[in-house]
C-alpha cells in the first residue's frame, strides 16, 4: 500500500514527509532516462501519436498534503489563478525565467518515454515534488485544418489542458495517469500553428502526463509535428 | 458464455439477513494471499500479525510474522511458506527507499513444532531515487518457476524470478518493468495466459478510498499486460475486477483461493466496512470467468426466486398436484379485436396449497409454470457459519416456512418448517462460469463432496458433484 490520498492520522506526519522523503534521498534521479534536449525539426509524435516535445516550467509551490481535495471548483480556481504574467498568452523560450511569487524558469525537452514525468522533471532540477503546479507548452504543427479531433490526456494528478487559448478539458479528482483517460469535446487543430497549454496539480505522490490527439474513429493523429517555437 | 446473465434480478433484502461479510474479527489491512496450514486458515498483513480461521468464513486475529514492514505475500512450495514482505518504502517515513525480504517456515501454525521463520534476505530493493518501489510483494509459481511482482503507484511495477529452492533472486536475474500505476499487484496462471491484477485508486482514507482492482494478461509472464481494450498496463490500463459496493469501500490486494471443482474465489480486504465502523476488513468473493478474463461473482442476495437446473432447465419444484389456472382458451382464440381487455390473476399461494401434504413433501423438477410451489425464497442466515465467503443459507417455499432439507440417505424433500437444523442449511457458492453450487451443510456418510444435482429430467437428488458437468449446476431467476 502507500497513502497518496493521505488519511488524517497521517496528515501531520506528512507536513515533513515531502523534505524527510526527499532528505533522505541520495541523490536526485538522472534526467536522461526520461527528457533529452529538445532540438533539431519539429519532433513527430510517437507511434502511438504522443506528444513528446514540451516546455516545462519549474514547478510553482501549491500545498495541498492530499489530492483528494482536487474537485472540479478547486482544480478549475488553482488552475486558472495567475501565477506569473504571460500565464496563458505567451509561447515562452527555453530558458526564460517568469516572476511569480518565486523566479521560475523554462525548459524544452523531449520526454523519452510516452509519457512526461513531471516528478522526475522536479526532483533531477532540485525543485518540489510534491505539492506543486507544473504548467506546460507545445506548438502542435498541423499540415491542414482537422476537425473533429480530440484531445485525450491522462495525467496524474489533476490537469487543466488549452488549445488556442480556449479551454479544451480538464481532469479533475485524485487521478492516476492513464492514457486517454479524458477526451476532449470535438475540436479543430488550425492548419499551421496551433499552441497546446496544460496545467497539472499534484499534492503527494508521482505526478505525470501523456497526450495525443485521436481523429473521429479514435485512431492516433500521427501526421502533425510539435516543438517549442 | 452460457450462465452468466441469467441469475439476477431486482432483489427483497430481508430483516435479520446475514451480513454478506466475514464473521468474527476480520480486521486486517493488504491481506496475504489466504494458505491452509495444519488445518487452518492464515491470512498475513501490513505490520505484522494477521487472522485465522477454520473454516474460510469466521475469522479471528491470530498468526505470527515477524519483520512488521508492509503487505507481506505467502506462497507455498513444498514443504516451505515462503513469506515475502516490504521493510521501508510506500512513501511514508522511508520515501521510496524499500527492501523486500523472504523467510520461510514449514508450518504457519505458532503451536506447531514445525513452526519457526528461516530468514532468507532481500530478494528486490530499490533505492529511493529510481523511479519504482519496493513493496506490496506477490508470488506466482508456474511450471517450476518462481516469480515476485512489486511495487506501487510511484513508478514502475516490476517482475523478478526467483529460485523455488530456496527462495532468492536467481543469480544475473534483473526487474522487468510490467505496469504504471498500480500497487498491490498479484500474479495468475490460466490457460496459457498471466494475469496481472493490481489496485488502482486510492487507499487508506476510509469511506473515501477509491481502491479498485484491475487486470492485465499477456503470454509472457513479462508482459506486455494488455486489458481488453488492448491499453498496455504500461500505460495505465486494467479491466476492472471488483470495485466497492454497498456498505463496503475500496476493494484491494487480490489474493486467489483456488477451491478446485470449478470453484475459485479471492480474497481482498475493503477499505471500509460501514457496519464494521468503517474499519478495513478482509473480504472473500466469488471469482468467474468470462472470454478468458477474471470477473467478480457476487454471492447470493436475499430474495425469492425460480431454481432453475442448467441440466434439464426444469424447475427445483414440490411434487404436488399441479393446480389449473382457471381459464377459458376460447376468450383468447375467439376474442375480438375490440373485447374489452382484463389482467388476469396469478396464481395464489392458497389455490396452489390447498391440496399439499402437511408433513414432508417430496422436491422434483417440473418445467417452470410460474406457481407457488415453484418459487423459493433465500435467505441467508446470521451466526450459521459458512465457508469461503459463503454463508449457510435457509430455502423455504416462498410465502411459508417449508424447507428444503436433506434427508440421511442422501435424498432431498422439504420438512413442513424451519427449525435451523444442519439438515435445513445450505452452502450456495458461485462457480466460474457464473451458475452456483448447492451444497448441504451435513456431510454425506457415504458419499464424497456431496452437492443437490440433477439426475434425471426432473430427478433431484444429493450426489457427488461433478465440476465437468451441468447437473451440479444451478441458477437462480426472478420468478
Amino acid at each position: 500500500m502507500m497513502t497518496k490520498a493521505l488519511p488524517v492520522a497521517a496528515g501531520m506526519a506528512w507536513l515533513a514527509l515531502a523534505s524527510a522523503a526527499d532528505a533522505d534521498t541520495p541523490a536526485p534521479p538522472s534526467l536522461a532516462p526520461y527528457f533529452q534536449p529538445a532540438i533539431g525539426a519539429a519532433k513527430a509524435p510517437d507511434a502511438d501519436g504522443f506528444l513528446q516535445r514540451w516546455l516545462l516550467l519549474e514547478p510553482i509551490v501549491k500545498p495541498n498534503r492530499s489530492n483528494s481535495g482536487f474537485t472540479n471548483s478547486y482544480v478549475r480556481t488553482a488552475l486558472t489563478t495567475h501565477y506569473f504574467p504571460g500565464q496563458f498568452t505567451a509561447l515562452p523560450k527555453d530558458g526564460e525565467t517568469v516572476k511569480g511569487a518565486a523566479p521560475l524558469r523554462w525548459h524544452a525537452f523531449d520526454a523519452v518515454p510516452f509519457d512526461v514525468t513531471l516528478f522526475t522533471f522536479a526532483a533531477a532540477l532540485g525543485k518540489p515534488t510534491y505539492g506543486v503546479i507544473f504548467n506546460a507548452v507545445t506548438v502542435v504543427h498541423s499540415p491542414r485544418e482537422m476537425k473533429n479531433v480530440r484531445l485525450a490526456v491522462g495525467s496524474n494528478a489533476a490537469s487543466m489542458w488549452w488549445l488556442n487559448g480556449k479551454e479544451a478539458v480538464m481532469l479533475s479528482g485524485d487521478r492516476r495517469m492513464v492514457m486517454d483517460d479524458v477526451l476532449s469535446p470535438r475540436l479543430t487543430l488550425a492548419k499551421g500553428r496551433n499552441v497546446l497549454r496544460g496545467a497539472v496539480i499534484n499534492g503527494p505522490g508521482l505526478s505525470d502526463f501523456c497526450v495525443r490527439f485521436l481523429d473521429e474513429d479514435g485512431k492516433p493523429i500521427r501526421d502533425i509535428s510539435v516543438d517549442v517555437k | 458464455m452460457r450462465h452468466f446473465a441469467t441469475a439476477l434480478a431486482a432483489l427483497l433484502s430481508l430483516p435479520g439477513a446475514a451480513s454478506a461479510q466475514l464473521a468474527g474479527e476480520p480486521f486486517i489491512h493488504d491481506p496475504s494471499t489466504i494458505m491452509e496450514s495444519d488445518g487452518k486458515y492464515y491470512t498475513f498483513g501490513t505490520r505484522g500479525g494477521g487472522l485465522v480461521s477454520e473454516d474460510g468464513w469466521t475469522w479471528h486475529s491470530g498468526g505470527e510474522r515477524p519483520g512488521g514492514g508492509l503487505a507481506p505475500d505467502v506462497i507455498k512450495i513444498g514443504d516451505r511458506y515462503y513469506v515475502a514482505y516490504a521493510v521501508g518504502g510506500g512513501g511514508m517515513n522511508g520515501g521510496h527507499a524499500s527492501n523486500i525480504k523472504m523467510m520461510w517456515t514449514k508450518s504457519l501454525d505458532p503451536k506447531s513444532p514445525d513452526f519457526g521463520y528461516h530468514d532468507v534476505g532481500v530478494v528486490a530493493s530499490t533505492d529511493g531515487v529510481e523511479n519504482a518501489d519496493a513493496i506490496d510483494p506477490a508470488f506466482l509459481l508456474v511450471d517450476g518457476r518462481l516469480w515476485l511482482s512489486y511495487g506501487t503507484y510511484y513508478g514502475f511495477i516490476r517482475i523478478v524470478e526467483l529460485d523455488p529452492k530456496t527462495g532468492m533472486r536467481l543469480a544475473g536475474n534483473q526487474p522487468v518493468d510490467i505496469a504504471i500505476d498500480m500497487e498491490a499487484t498479484a500474479l495468475m496462471y490460466r490457460d496459457g495466459w498471466y494475469y496481472l491484477l493490481g489496485t488502482h485508486g486510492t487507499c487508506c482514507d476510509g469511506p473515501n478510498s477509491s481502491y479498485n482492482i484491475r487486470v492485465g494478461r499477456a503470454k509472457s509472464v513479462t508482459g506486455p499486460y494488455l486489458d481488453t481494450m488492448g491499453v498496455p498496463l504500461l500505460k495505465g490500463g486494467g479491466k476492472l475486477v471488483i470495485d466497492g459496493r454497498g456498505r463496503t469501500f475500496g476493494p484491494g490486494h487480490f489474493g486467489l483461493i483456488d477451491l478446485g471443482g470449478g470453484m475459485e474465489k479471492f480474497s481482498m480486504h475493503y477499505e471500509a466496512d460501514m457496519d464494521r465502523s468503517g474499519r478495513s476488513v478482509l473480504a472473500i468473493q466469488p471469482l468467474l470467468w468470462r472470454d478468458g478474463w477474471p470477473i467478480a461473482g457476487d454471492n447470493l442476495k436475499a430474495g425469492t426466486y425460480e431454481i432453475t437446473s442448467e441440466r434439464s432447465g426444469n424447475a427445483l419444484q414440490l411434487n404436488v398436484d399441479f393446480v389449473r389456472i382457471a381459464f377459458d382458451p376460447r376468450r383468447s382464440f375467439f376474442a375480438k379485436p375490440d373485447t374489452p381487455i382484463v389482467p388476469v390473476p396469478d396464481q395464489t399461494l392458497a389455490e396452489d396449497q390447498a391440496t399439499w401434504p402437511k408433513d414432508k413433501i417430496a422436491v422434483d423438477l417440473g418445467e417452470y409454470m410460474i406457481r407457488p410451489h415453484q418459487q423459493w425464497t433465500i435467505t441467508p442466515l446470521a451466526g450459521a457459519g459458512g465457508y469461503f465467503g459463503s454463508p449457510y443459507y435457509k430455502i423455504v417455499v416462498a410465502g411459508t416456512d417449508r424447507a428444503l432439507a436433506a434427508t440421511p440417505d442422501d435424498e432431498v424433500v422439504t420438512a413442513p418448517a424451519f427449525t435451523g437444523a444442519p439438515e435445513q442449511l445450505w452452502r450456495i457458492d458461485q462457480l466460474i462460469d457464473g451458475s452456483y453450487r448447492i451444497t448441504p451443510k451435513v456431510k454425506s456418510a457415504s458419499r464424497r463432496d456431496v452437492a443437490l444435482v440433477t439426475i434425471g429430467a426432473s430427478t433431484p437428488t444429493l450426489a457427488t458433484f461433478d465440476p465437468a458437468s451441468d447437473a451440479g449446476r444451478w441458477t437462480f431467476k426472478a420468478p
